[in-house]
């Protein structure tokens, strides 16, 4: 007796679906057997990572404030893949939108500029982020340069250059030599929107962009020629839709949103800019986004999803000593069991018995 | 398969009933953050070894909780606050880019103190607390200066902050009082800890001639280059002997513990005060580790000058020190640099042939 995946005629749609569902229960039996063979109580330590951070006002926005920049960019990342265009740098999009964002607020500060300082960072963020997606985007199409290669290698020019300016020219002159700027005035700094929490004004900004993207793939043309040129090419040249165009055009949303992304981050929560501010958002963001299965509604609930497990892992920590390890083995197995649900998708499993085939030819 | 299901089944409700007898309403909490995990056998292993040894000492009293791994970034005022939300009353935050998180916690939590290592910022909640490591290195120069024959030092440098340049400056004036023409190659890791980048750093500082290594970095990495192609090396942070038994001279060792138990005891009287701390030789905020693969002469060198700088005798900054640009740096502390001086350390000291990043 064998077991076999067979090609089904068509992809389910209901195992679309449960898939996710599936993983998550997966990966919760698996978790409570690590915990057990740890020692941990397995009901104690899923309450812990699961529960405990939904039932308190401050971990929910701390959760929002994790999710933030995680939605954002893989918001902008499911454009881009669902066009097959393969945008792998939107770290180095998100440092460089940072930086651009972060100039304004270096070269105003201490002067009595107004309240067109950080809408200014915003947009300056968004266009840098946009300029630097484009050149992988530009590569790609005018010399057949894959964008994987190039758009990952951007990230260490871009995460360098941050390195140099607040090692150098953007230094704190009263900081003693120490690897920051000086922090931002009031005018640079991404508005509280509860008083003496950290949930800033740009989760505010990540609900609108779900929302745009969501009609944008929904309601237009554009979100059409998208997801054609992606699942078909075929169908898409004979539809006179440009490929090229589209990668070009995705590649600078994705590059505006990780810029947008960079700058929201070091005027919010950092509020200043420092070498390290993203621990690699722009990679997590991958994650996300094929979570959320390129859907922007899904990519929500998958960063919402995939911050719960940060903040969830912080007081498991905290509370029951689990080391921060196995919240990384338990990130990696969710995505794992993704992976593998996906393929029931298009797979089913069979039984098959090659055993008695051979049994009736001897006799 | 049902079998061991049962028996899953029956650990789970025995788990559950054992945890309700553990409560510790009355114990002091302590939290610390820490930078690496507690694995890296550098500079969280020292921080974790004196944390142990604070629960040996009044484990009785007090309730100890770490977050290892934690970035110095974004994430950092998170994870710091998820610790006053658990309750801990006192918290150490072990690395300077904690800085401006553990302020902003601070402020925003007035009856929590605070211990941050290593930075310049303080709060009436919140202490700062570092060791003189500068004299270490100037021990260090010593011995690299007699025991390399290439005259040729290896320098693996983390970010080029003062604690670090201070530490350059140190070991090359002393080294320059053995030999006058000591060269020395830095590389700039731009990491604490990273095992692939040291390791990578100290091939590069060997195949340039250098025969001592030394680093500011928190891995034995480049011990474990160092013996492979026969070379000298220090240790950093901890004992790293046994990565390179014929192959360390020396090692500084961070030793938080006394620290942490005489802050704690503070906090335990309701005494604790928001202070700077700022301890060498002589207050045991580090120490030698034994000196080790060096003729008898090197080794009595080496402990008649720790002796000397443990009495106040001798100063690794004693004036005239001579900038690289060739003038000569006020002296502002009388016979020798201030505190000030060093802490804020922007520059090299004449014999280094190197630029330092961002000047």
């Amino acid at each position: 007796m064998q077991l076999v995946l067979e090609k089904r005629a068509e992809r389910s749609g209901t195992i679309a679906l449960v898939s996710p569902l599936i993983a998550i229960g997966l990966t919760v039996v698996t978790m409570i057997i690590l915990f057990a063979i740890l020692g941990k109580n397995p009901l104690l330590a899923l309450h812990a990572y699961f529960i405990a951070p939904l039932t308190d006002g401050y971990s929910l926005q701390e959760i929002a404030v994790k999710a933030t920049p995680l939605v954002m960019i893989a918001i902008g990342l499911s454009l881009c893949y669902l066009a097959n265009a393969w945008n792998i740098g939107a770290e180095g999009q998100f440092l460089v939108g940072a930086v651009a964002g972060s100039w304004i607020a270096v070269k105003t500060q201490g002067t009595d500029a107004g309240a067109w300082v950080l809408p200014a960072m915003l947009v300056l963020a968004a266009a840098a982020g946009a300029l630097y997606a484009l050149i992988p985007a530009i590569c790609k199409v005018k010399f057949g340069a894959s964008e994987i290669l190039t758009s990952l290698m951007l990230v260490y020019v871009a995460d360098l250059f941050l390195d140099y300016l607040v090692r150098g020219p953007w230094r704190d002159p009263n900081g003693f030599n120490f690897p920051t700027t000086a922090e931002f005035d009031p005018v640079a700094t991404v508005p509280l929107l509860i008083e003496g929490g950290r949930l800033h004004l740009g989760s505010i900004i990540a609900l609108l962009v779900v929302a745009a993207a969501a009609i944008l793939l929904g309601r237009t043309i554009k979100g059409f020629e998208i997801r054609v040129v992606g699942a078909a090419p075929r169908a898409a040249r004979f539809g006179g839709f440009n490929a090229n165009q589209l990668i070009v055009l995705t590649f600078a949303v994705s590059g505006a949103l990780a810029g947008l992304a960079g700058i929201i981050e070091v005027a919010g929560p950092i509020g200043h800019l420092q070498p390290g501010i993203s621990p690699g958002y722009g990679f997590t963001a991958i994650i996300v986004a094929f979570l959320g299965r390129l859907n922007p509604l899904g990519i929500l609930i998958a960063g919402l999803f995939l911050a719960l497990t940060f903040i969830g892992g912080e007081q498991a920590q905290i509370a029951m000593k689990i080391p921060l390890d196995v919240t990384k083995v338990f990130q990696g197995i969710l995505l794992f069991y993704v992976l593998a649900c996906d393929s029931l998708i298009l797979y089913r499993f069979k039984l098959s018995f090659p055993n008695r085939q051979v049994a009736r030819g001897t006799h | 398969m049902r079998k061991s299901l049962l028996a899953l089944a029956a650990g789970l409700l025995l788990a559950g009933s054992s945890v309700s007898a553990a409560s510790a309403a009355d114990k002091l909490k302590v939290g610390f953050i820490y930078l690496g995990p507690i694995g890296d056998l550098g500079w969280t292993y020292q921080h974790d070894l004196a944390r142990q040894a604070l629960v040996k000492e009044l484990g009785d009293q007090i309730e100890t909780t770490y977050l290892e791994n934690v970035p110095e970034g974004p994430d950092a005022e998170r994870s710091i606050e998820q610790l006053v939300r658990a309750g801990n009353k006192l918290i150490f935050t072990t690395s300077f880019g904690y800085m401006d998180p553990t302020l902003k916690v601070a402020k925003k939590y007035p009856n929590v103190h605070f211990e941050h290592a290593t930075g310049y910022k303080r709060n009436p909640n919140m202490s700062t607390y570092s060791a003189k490591w500068f004299q270490g290195r100037y021990i260090q120069g010593l011995i690299a200066a007699k025991m390399s024959k290439s005259g040729v030092l290896g320098y693996i440098g983390s970010f080029p902050i003062p604690e670090v340049v201070s530490g350059i400056n140190a070991t090359i004036l002393a080294a320059q009082t053995i030999n006058p023409a000591i060269k020395v190659k830095i590389i700039w890791a731009n990491t604490w800890f990273d095992p692939g980048k040291e390791a990578d750093a100290a091939k590069a500082l060997i195949d340039q001639g250098a025969d001592v290594i030394m680093q500011h970095t928190d891995s034995p990495a480049a011990m474990q280059i160092a013996s492979e192609r026969g070379k000298l090396a220090f240790g950093q942070d901890s004992e790293m002997i046994k990565f390179g038994p014929k192959t360390q001279l020396t090692s500084i060792l961070d030793t938080w513990g006394p620290y942490y138990i005489e802050r704690v005891k503070a906090e335990l009287a309701g005494t604790w005060k928001s202070q700077d701390s700022w301890g060498g030789l002589d207050s045991h905020m580090f120490a030698m580790a034994p000196y080790t693969n060096m003729p008898d002469d090197v080794k009595k060198l080496a402990e008649d000058a720790q002796a000397a700088i443990t009495a106040g005798k001798l100063h690794p900054f004693k004036c005239p020190i001579v900038g690289q640009d060739g003038k000569t740096v006020e002296c502002k502390g009388g016979d020798h640099l201030d505190d000030g001086q060093i802490l804020g350390m922007n520059f090299y000291v004449k014999g280094i042939d190197d630029k330092l990043p961002g000047k």
